[in-house]
């Protein structure tokens, strides 16, 4: 499946069926810190991915400060 | 995953409240959530006008959003802070979200103000960190632009995880001053203060950014250039872990220090604020911290032997 990664504008691509939580903790992404979107919908962490997927992970984390 | 409210298939999950929701029930929920803060809090009422100040970020949009959806009197404040093509993005963001709802946005350029005060170039000149002059730059034009528009309350997108990493902040230096400064509500404490209130003190990134999202709300994803390596972000990690490790952490840092600590800090910290000799503003000192900057600026600028600007 195809993973882009945002704000990083990274593409990778991943073999195999697996779970979204699975696919975080591959990619060393905390679940709650960025959404998995395919299409126009969310995932959670149960969801499962197959090879034909195309998902976008967005993080969701900001600041500095003020 | 089913829904907690209704049972349909749901597209979020929220490990800290031990729910999940369809979109409907989510965008209720998220709403609901606001309303609660906002009246728990007494933050404002409708007969009140607000100015929300707005960064064409999740946070600040998503606030917008909910606030115009109850029928609040809401006008944005959008803040140019001259970070390059970062700031024209985010600028571009916020015109589009006020003019798509037909929502008043007002702008204020830091390039125009004063000396030239664009972020970047008021941290080359005085040595600070970016984040650190942004802040006294927000603090200042949010304040003076609240004022001259004779607004009652100024609403700010800051969520619990800014206010969780803040905290942490000031635990870890035990900075009593600004302890007893962090509340979800600031009071005037000043004819030229206004009232600060943060409607989603209580709610994570996570759920604004979903709420975002699901209202197809076109926010600036990319970050702020300048927050790479900031203290904040590192906070905000080590709480995620946390908060991964334990789900629901972070509010019960945030709710038991506005509960129980908050007000034991306020108790013994409550110098007035006096008037800055330079812009008559509020201040804890003979200039305020804006002012004292902005002399910083001027100073680096002037050429060696010039006089100093009054």
């Amino acid at each position: 499946m195809r993973v882009h990664l945002h704000p990083q504008r990274r593409t990778v691509e991943v073999q195999g069926r697996r779970r979204v939580g699975q696919l975080l903790t591959e990619l060393g992404i905390l679940p709650g810190t960025a959404m998995v979107i395919r299409g126009e919908f969310l995932l959670t962490e149960g969801e499962v991915l197959e090879d034909v997927d195309e998902v976008e992970i967005r993080a969701v984390i900001s600041g500095g400060t003020g | 995953m089913k829904c907690t409210r209704c049972r349909a298939k749901a597209e979020v999950e929220l490990r800290a409240h031990n729910a999940g929701f369809c979109r409907p029930c989510y965008l209720f929920y998220f709403r609901r959530q606001v309303e609660r803060a906002i009246a728990a809090e007494r933050m404002f009422t409708h007969d009140e006008r607000l100015l929300v100040a707005v960064s064409g970020g999740k946070d600040s949009l998503a606030l917008w959003d909910v606030l115009a959806e109850c029928g609040y009197a809401t006008t944005g404040l959008y803040l140019g802070l001259g970070i390059g093509a970062y700031s024209a993005r985010s600028h571009e963001k916020a015109l589009k979200f006020a003019e798509q709802r037909e929502l008043e946005l007002r702008v204020v350029t830091l390039e125009e103000e004063g000396p030239g005060l664009a972020i970047p170039d008021v941290a080359a000149a005085t040595r600070r960190v970016p984040c650190s002059a942004c802040g006294t730059m927000k603090r200042h034009f949010f304040d003076t632009a609240a004022l001259a528009g004779g607004f009652e309350v100024l609403v700010t997108g800051h969520n619990l995880d800014d206010e969780a990493a803040r905290l942490m902040g000031n635990v870890l230096r035990w900075q009593r001053d600004h302890l007893a400064r962090q509340r979800p509500v600031l009071p005037a404490t000043h004819p030229k203060f206004v009232r600060k209130v943060k409607p989603l003190y209580l709610i994570s990134e996570y759920e604004t950014a979903v709420y975002a999202f699901m209202r197809g709300i076109d926010y600036i994803v990319e970050e702020c250039p300048n927050a790479v390596g900031a203290t904040q972000l590192l906070y905000k990690d080590v709480l995620n872990r946390l908060e991964h490790a334990s789900p629901g952490t972070k509010q019960a840092f945030v709710q038991e220090f506005f509960r129980s600590g908050q007000p034991a800090f306020a108790a013994v910290e409550n110098e007035e604020p006096q008037v800055c000799g330079q812009c008559g503003m509020p201040a804890y000192g003979t200039l305020c911290s804006f002012c004292r900057l902005v002399r910083q600026v001027e100073a680096r600028r002037s050429p060696p032997g010039a006089a100093a600007p009054a």
